[in-house]
């Protein structure tokens, strides 16, 4: 980035370019990028709630920041009983059965008035449509719910139990195919239309999958994946079944593009500007990175101070046969949204994240050397902050370049612009050591702006792949919702407890860093 | 400063005579042209135009340059008529240039050389706050020999003069980026040199391109901080160039091809250019260049035999060419010569010549008028004498310090050259005297000639004598020479100006004497070293009154009697 871009349209193509160029570079890592963003953009939308949601479904930042009466309970429970590591907490199981309940007897209350309703009115559609979209985020959280549910089920059973066990089996077909039903039956074109692999394919997708949830080695990990195709239209396999969530949370206008080889995903402002992606389970307290959030989970107990707790979560391989995913941008009427004609999706969540903050958000970020220049991204300014000053070619007509070339080149195009001085008396001391002095500074300069941010995007992906992996493991790639993701939080905490509380971190991530790898 | 107001005051009296005189032959004039004369109550000169009263004075000028300030001083009529008519200016103090400036408002050339010091403050006074009046007027200022003055100097000289059109700012090397914007601002610039600026870099360059379009000529010789870029813009903005010198500069084939594709450049300076090599020469599409006529590469360290041949191609109507100093003179370089027909100059100072090197030049540049061999390795009798036979147009040659060629050359040289204008033969320590008579005997169209260190005797100036149109006459180190050949030369050759007589032994005053009376042009006589010389000599070279150059070092039976006359 030259950072000399000055008009909108300037900001939007580097913003665009560096997007790309950062998820070209971030391509080995996309998967883990992607999923990791996604997971960051688990955000409440406090317009989504239900009326009559239980206490702990409340504000989602309560939720996260101040862990409601169950899930301190889980909390309690998990610090107090580390021995019940290879136990399943009925209390738990029972009370999620009973929200269960609850939450599938109020969509059915809203499906019954819908149904008065359009018997009435004919005309409030958009209305209609709400309520869909509410149905369908309610049915699909319920699905998530019984699945997580079912998930902390699975730590109690040993691996053999589980592979030979057929009933598992059919909890997973029956974990997978209600959400498909359930999908279907809300009419969400959208999600049909975006995927463009017919039913065949996805039932086919679909036994191929539960074979292989059959065959695998880690039956928990299969376990989980598996609703998810089905609840992706069986197109894909893990997590990308979130984003088509999500989609139809936002309003199911998932189009099929003319390249019709991609799916593409829309996430919310909120979830894009979410200034946390890591949340402590145990204290809610939020952090950006997951390396951070281990490092803070060691004050919860040994268990966690263990090095396969602390350890980076291995990224697995098989990342092949991912599905081609794309974004959109919330942005109604922008180039990146999907409803624009000459609709361009961005690659990565990171890229949605970068240019939504670009392009549609207050450039809060001042440059304090300049103050003229002004970012949206933290990332630019400082980028920024390394050149500025160092534009020191400056032509008459006010623009100025980092390069000495640059300057003549433009020089050279316009008629009557000229090379200008910009501090004369400076410059005319200067001016004999430039040629000599200024090289090895710029060297310097050029060697740091070069090594810098490639190590210190190295780093970032790097915790990146944590982030994502780790985010996984404390939260449940079905706790986008703020409903759902309060439920997680007071289901997790049990499963993965019940499960293993010394490995809880590694299984964990691994678990879920394999299904990034799958999908 | 003393010196020169002492001078003023020798001259007063001499002066005086000459106002009067001046006066009456304008007076004379004035009452010759006016159609009615004029009344003796009318001052003479205000009927007189001033079209014509230049004229009377731009000959009183030629005839005596003093003349013009005695008639100034003759009356008020006369000062005005003086201050308006006067073009040049030329202060000795930079002190003196607001009153200059004032008096004579109506100069257009402003040179300064005399002023080793000229401060900001005086130019912006002068040039500023100076003549209200006309501030307009000059169109040339020369700065070159001055210094102390900085980027304001300049920004003053700029938006005072509209009309400038030469700026001569060579040597000033504290000069950079900032006295270039400046300088940029004289719209109207038409010649220019930036000479040894050696702070300038690329943006004083770039400032200088965009703001000077008019750009004629232009030096930037010796301006070490500009590069490719600078001089790329400049190829771009400054269409109009015909002179170009980037003698010294950093340039490479990144903008030589860029340069030379200017359209109406006619004359490029590549001194010591080392970034000039082979790529850059062979990077010249084919006639790329078809205004240029002459081209200087002279010590481009880093160019062969190769690379001009190539270039060659390129400047189809080139006149002048210049390779001293650059590469060995091989024959298929010289041979590609063939592809400039036109060439008339051909300068191969310091080269190695390869077998037949010189005897290609004999068959391929027939037209050659003028050629340099001087200090070059390999040039041998044979060669010499074979080139010479072809070379039917040549008017000069050089070969100073071809130490290898004898007498044969000399004969072979001699007779084929009867229309030689100038031959330089410095050191040329085989050739006897015997054969330095054939000179005179052939060439007696000759206008320089050098035999510094020679075997030159009284036989060899005898025949000279014939060469009455000399005007230049190098006889240095010729030990053999007296006064008896001296006063040959002094008796037939009234037209000379410039002789060297550097440590001649056998020289007395006599033979100065006869020069002195022989030859009233003289301008410049070098008589170092020739021990024998007393003040007569220099009482008899008072005498000639354009004397401006006299070396007398090592002579110690002068005085100070003499020196005061």
């Amino acid at each position: 980035m030259e950072g000399r871009m000055t008009s909108l349209e300037a900001t939007m193509k580097a913003s665009s370019t560096m997007a790309s160029s950062m998820a070209r570079n971030a391509d080995p890592d996309q998967q883990t990028l992607r999923s990791n963003s996604v997971e960051q953009f688990y955000f409440p939308r406090p317009g989504q709630s239900l009326p009559g949601i239980p206490p702990f479904f409340g504000p989602p930042s309560s939720s996260l920041y101040l862990p409601n009466d169950n899930e301190a309970k889980f909390g309690n429970q998990f610090e107090s009983n580390p021995s019940q590591n290879t136990d399943w907490d009925p209390q738990a199981i029972v009370s999620n059965l009973t929200f269960l309940e609850q939450k599938i007897k109020q969509v059915k209350d809203i499906v019954q008035s819908m149904n008065n309703r359009e018997n009435q009115v004919a005309g409030g559609s958009s209305e209609l449509a709400a309520k869909q979209q509410l149905i369908t985020a309610d049915l699909t959280s319920i699905i998530i719910q019984l699945i997580s549910t079912a998930g902390s089920l699975l730590p109690s059973m040993k691996n053999p139990l589980l592979s030979s066990n057929p009933a598992v089996r059919q909890l997973g077909n029956t974990l997978g195919s209600p959400m498909g039903f359930g999908m279907n039956a809300n009419q969400r074109p959208s999600v049909d239309s975006k995927t463009d692999i017919p039913d065949t394919g996805k039932t086919s997708d679909y036994d191929e999958l539960m074979n292989s949830l059959n065959t695998a080695q880690d039956e928990r990990d299969e376990l989980i994946k598996c609703p998810n195709p089905c609840g992706g239209e069986g197109s894909e396999p893990t997590p990308m079944e979130d984003h088509d969530v999500k989609e139809s949370d936002d309003g199911g206008e998932g189009e099929n593009l003319p390249p019709g080889s991609y799916v593409v995903l829309q996430l919310e402002k909120e979830e894009i500007l979410a200034p946390h992606t890591h949340f402590c389970l145990i204290c809610g307290k939020g952090f950006k990175r997951d390396a951070n959030l281990r490092m803070h989970m060691r004050g919860h107990g040994d268990e966690y101070k263990t090095p396969a707790a602390l350890a980076k979560p291995t990224k697995d391989s098989g990342a092949d046969h991912a599905p081609v995913t794309r974004y959109s941008c919330p942005f109604v009427g922008c180039k990146r949204n999907k409803e624009h004609k000459k609709f361009q999706p961005l690659k990565t969540i990171l890229c949605v994240k970068n240019h939504y903050k670009r392009s549609h958000c207050d450039k809060s970020y001042t440059c304090s050397r300049c103050n003229t220049k002004k970012f949206s991204v933290i990332a630019d300014l400082k980028t920024h902050e390394k050149h500025c000053g160092r534009d020191k070619w400056l032509c008459s007509c006010g623009t100025t370049f980092s390069r000495k070339d640059k300057l003549f080149g433009h020089v050279a195009l316009f008629q009557g612009h000229t090379p200008a001085l910009p501090m004369e008396d400076v410059k005319v001391s200067e001016a004999s050591e430039q040629p000599h002095d200024s090289e090895p500074m710029n060297e310097m300069a050029r060697s740091m702006v070069y090594s810098f941010p490639s190590s210190s995007s190295d780093g970032i992906s790097n915790l990146d792949m944590k982030m994502a992996d780790d985010v996984r493991g404390y939260f449940s790639p079905l706790s986008f919702d703020p409903c759902f993701g309060a439920l997680d939080d007071f289901t997790r905490p049990g499963f993965d407890i019940s499960e293993n509380p010394f490995s809880f971190l590694p299984s964990g991530s691994c678990s879920y860093g394999q299904q990034n790898g799958d999908s | 400063m003393a010196a020169a107001a002492s001078h003023q005051q020798q001259h007063r009296h001499p002066k005086r005579r000459r106002l009067a005189l001046s006066l009456s032959l304008s007076l004379s004039l004035s009452l010759s042209f006016s159609p009615s004369p004029a009344p003796a109550a009318a001052p003479p000169l205000d009927t007189l135009a001033d079209e014509l009263l230049f004229l009377v004075l731009d000959r009183v000028a030629q005839a005596d340059p003093r003349a013009l300030k005695s008639f100034a001083l003759a009356s008020r009529a006369c000062h005005a008529a003086e201050s308006r008519h006067r073009r040049t200016l030329r202060p000795l103090r930079a002190d003196l240039l607001p009153a200059a400036l004032a008096r004579y408002p109506c100069a257009t050339h402003l040179d300064l050389s005399l002023c080793a010091r000229v401060p900001d403050a005086a130019l912006a006074s002068a040039l500023v706050s100076g003549p209200s009046s006309c501030p307009s007027a000059l169109r040339a200022v020369d700065l070159s020999r001055s210094r102390g003055f900085g980027a304001a100097g300049v920004a003053a000289l700029a938006p005072s003069c509209p009309g400038l059109a030469d700026l001569d700012l060579s040597n000033g090397v504290d000069l950079g980026d900032a006295a270039a914007a400046e300088v940029a601002r004289a719209k109207g610039l038409r010649r220019l040199s930036l000479a040894r600026w050696k702070p300038l870099t690329d943006m004083g360059v770039g400032c200088v391109a965009v703001g000077c379009a008019e750009l004629r000529e232009l030096s930037l010789k010796w301006c070490l901080g500009v590069s490719d870029l600078g001089i790329q813009l400049l190829a771009l903005k400054c269409r109009k160039l015909t002179r170009l010198d980037l003698s010294y500069t950093m340039i490479t084939k990144d903008s030589f091809p860029a340069i030379t594709k200017l359209p109406n450049l006619q004359q490029l300076t590549l001194v010591g250019c080392i970034g000039i090599d082979d790529d850059a020469l062979g990077s010249l599409d084919k006639e790329c260049s078809k205004s240029l006529q002459v081209l200087d590469m002279s010590q481009c360290q880093n160019i062969t035999d190769v690379g001009v041949s190539s270039m060659l191609k390129s400047v189809p109507n080139l006149l002048e060419l210049d390779l001293s100093y650059c590469c060995p003179v091989t024959p298929s370089m010289v041979r590609s010569l063939q592809k400039i027909p036109k060439l008339r100059t051909l300068k191969l100072e310091g080269c190695k010549f390869m077998t037949d090197g010189l005897k290609a030049i004999g068959t391929s540049c027939v037209s050659l008028r003028e050629l340099s061999l001087s200090k070059c390795s390999g040039v041998t009798d044979t060669e010499l004498s074979f080139a010479v036979s072809r070379l039917k147009n040549l008017l000069k040659l050089d070969i100073t310090c071809c130490r290898n060629i004898t007498d044969v050359s000399l004969a072979a040289l001699t007779s084929s050259f009867t229309s030689l204008i100038s031959l330089r033969m410095e050191s040329c320590s085989r050739v006897s005297s015997g054969a330095l008579q054939l000179i005179g005997k052939h060439c007696s169209h000759l206008e320089e000639l050098d035999l510094t260190d020679s075997d030159l005797d009284d036989e060899g100036l005898k025949a000279l004598a014939r060469c009455s149109e000399l005007l230049g006459l190098k006889i240095g180190i010729c030990l053999k020479i007296s006064d008896e050949g001296l006063t040959h030369i002094g008796r037939s050759c009234p037209k000379l100006r410039d002789i060297d007589l550097y440590r001649c032994g056998g020289l007395s005053d006599d033979g100065i004497i006869q020069i002195a009376q022989g030859c009233p042009m003289l301008e410049s006589i070098n008589l170092s070293y020739c021990t024998e010389i007393t003040d007569r000599s220099l009482i008899s070279l008072s005498k000639c009154a354009k004397l401006n150059t006299l070396e007398i070092r090592g002579c110690p039976r002068v005085s100070s009697i003499g020196l005061s006359k």
